[in-house]
């Protein structure tokens, strides 16, 4: 019997969830804030389940009312993107060691 | 048009740069390195996704125009924002993240073909119900972060909202979730599905009113959790590798994040769920101690104790936040230096409205990263040091906690301020913080208070030197 690919989605969370795990504990306190605000730019890769609904639209139809949703997902996820990514760049810009 | 297995491997590349993205946090050196990763990975997520849909009509381009349409919002607002509304930004973020899966959610219920999932009233098991918790959770972190948002931002009050019957109610509301989730999955009916939604909704704004302004850190920290699971929950329906890996490490940091928090009140993540701290009888029990003597001093005072001083720690928190103080308290410091005092800061990790808030408002007034100390690190340091300088922080530093087991914040680890040889805090009043509990520093022989806004002070005391 085959297995489940759902099994192996399953195993990627579960092995995601201990690599993240010890990865952000292994993050300086200091740089929490720009841990939060990239965590929101990764976490927008929501964006390629919006582009397929978006795109899923054809023809005429280019605004049907599930693709209209996709297209909704789009705009909010890019804000966040952008967003996210740049202002984490804008804070880690400023972090600055001691001139000796 | 690219195979579904090469598009696989791509993901799976996106994936490991975003685990690269977090690892490059664990330094500031390495972070914009990390940064650069994040972004990588992104760039290509979504390059292979319009290269394997291959459908480069008419709706390609609209994709692309709300795609830049998006991005310069969110370009604006990444380049105006202040770095002292950073929380409200955070959670204004989160809200985004919730509401885009609360879309994509629909979406694929709406149009399950293009995602493989099945046909209309007939969309796969396994779907639905991952289709249901994405947009269940994804619909939580939207309302929810709505609430911080607007309790940061000052447009609701910052206290907590309580009401009889609040749990029992969240906790129906919570049972009727799942009983909705199961009767959607048995009659894949659409009425039910948006049923789904509103309450969720509801659920998100019930969750945080409760929940008093200091305690944000935590509420932003767990709402960022929340937005990586109802990513994760997305990634399995549309069996995305990248949103699966990426929700799954953005669920733990933002739990880990709240765990910190929580450590750092000594409080349990369920007493800060459950809400109401800060409420009105913990204030009542503190009001018969205001008779006590307290010194009282002025900017030549302080400027006068600190030239005299050897060492200075500076105690930050989010009065100086408010006060937006942090450029002058970075003036006055140079000055300090200038004479040959040693100064280092200490942040305590709740200061502030969310993680690492302190130390990015000093980053901005260009305080050098190394003198920037937590609490393990600088704590034993107060013993040695000749005058702590507190701007705007208050329950972090009240000795209750270690010496009333009667305080509600007893048992929070503090900076121990009292240790130093003087303590200047400054305060606009002696009002009690947000945990309602008198602080026992301010009748302590050793310290003098500043009554002044926190930035006016520092800059009075630039000019005293």
């Amino acid at each position: 019997m085959e297995i489940d690919p759902f099994v192996f989605r399953l195993s990627i969370f579960i092995l995601s969830i201990f690599v993240g795990y010890y990865v952000v504990w292994s993050v300086t306190p200091s740089l929490h804030t720009p841990l939060m605000s990239v965590t929101n730019a990764i976490s927008s890769v929501i964006i390629v389940g919006a582009i397929i609904a978006a795109l899923a639209g054809k023809g005429n139809d280019i605004f049907n009312q599930a693709s209209i949703f996709g297209y909704l997902a789009i705009i909010l996820a890019a804000v966040n993107i952008f967003g996210g990514f740049l202002v984490t760049q804008r804070m880690l810009a400023m972090y600055k060691k001691k001139k000796k | 048009m690219i195979s579904v297995n090469l598009l696989a491997m791509f993901y799976l590349i996106s994936g490991v740069l975003f685990i690269l993205a977090l690892r490059g946090l664990s330094s500031p050196e390495t972070s914009r390195r990390g940064n650069f990763f994040g972004i990588l990975g992104m760039s290509i997520a979504v390059v292979v996704t319009f290269l394997s849909i291959g459908n480069f009509s008419i709706s390609f381009v609209y994709v692309i125009a709300f795609l830049l349409i998006g991005g310069s919002i969110g370009a604006i607002i990444a380049f105006k924002i202040p770095m002292t509304a950073m929380p409200e930004l955070v959670a204004g973020f989160h809200s985004l993240v919730g509401l885009a899966a609360v879309f994509v959610a629909i979406s694929a219920f709406l149009n399950p073909d293009a995602f493989n999932l099945g046909t209309i009233g007939n969309i796969k098991l396994a779907s639905l119900i991952e289709m249901s918790i994405g947009a269940a959770v994804g619909a939580i972190t939207f309302s929810g972060s709505i609430i911080a948002f607007l309790k940061l931002r000052g447009i609701m009050s910052g206290a907590p909202i309580t009401f009889p019957g609040q749990h029992i109610l969240n906790l129906i509301i919570l049972i009727s979730i799942i009983g909705l989730t199961y009767f959607l999955c048995t009659t894949q009916s659409s009425s039910l599905f948006w049923t789904l939604i509103l309450i969720s909704f509801l659920v998100g704004i019930l969750l945080i009113i409760p929940i008093g302004g200091a305690d944000m850190p935590v509420v932003i920290s767990m709402l960022n959790s929340y937005s990586g699971w109802a990513a994760a929950g997305i990634g399995f329906t549309l069996e995305n590798t990248a949103l699966i890996i990426t929700g799954a490490l953005v669920g733990s940091s933002g739990a880990i994040l709240s765990y910190i928090m929580c450590k750092g009140m000594n409080r349990s993540f369920f007493s800060v769920i459950l809400g109401g701290f800060g409420g009105t009888d913990q204030v009542a029990k503190s009001n018969s101690k205001e008779q006590k003597p307290v010194k009282s001093g002025n900017s030549d005072d302080a400027a006068f104790l600190m030239k005299n001083a050897s060492s200075v720690i500076i105690v930050p928190g989010y009065g100086m936040a408010v006060a937006q103080a942090q450029h002058a308290l970075r003036e006055m410091v140079d000055t300090l230096k200038k004479n040959g005092i040693k100064v280092s800061y200490a942040i305590h990790p709740v200061a502030g409205r969310m993680p690492g808030h302190m130390n990015v408002l000093l980053a901005e007034a260009n305080v050098p990263y190394d003198e920037v100390f937590e609490l393990e690190e600088i704590n034993n340091d107060f013993a040695n040091c000749d005058v702590a300088y507190v701007i705007g922080a208050n329950d972090v530093t009240n000795p209750v906690a270690k010496t009333d087991p009667q305080s509600p914040i007893y048992g929070m680890p503090i900076l121990d301020v009292e240790k130093a040889k003087s303590v200047l805090f400054v305060k606009r009043s002696l009002s009690p913080g947000y945990a309602g509990v008198d602080n026992d520093l301010f009748y302590r022989e050793n310290t003098l208070m500043l009554f002044a806004d926190a930035k006016k002070m520092t800059e009075d005391i630039i000019k005293s030197f």
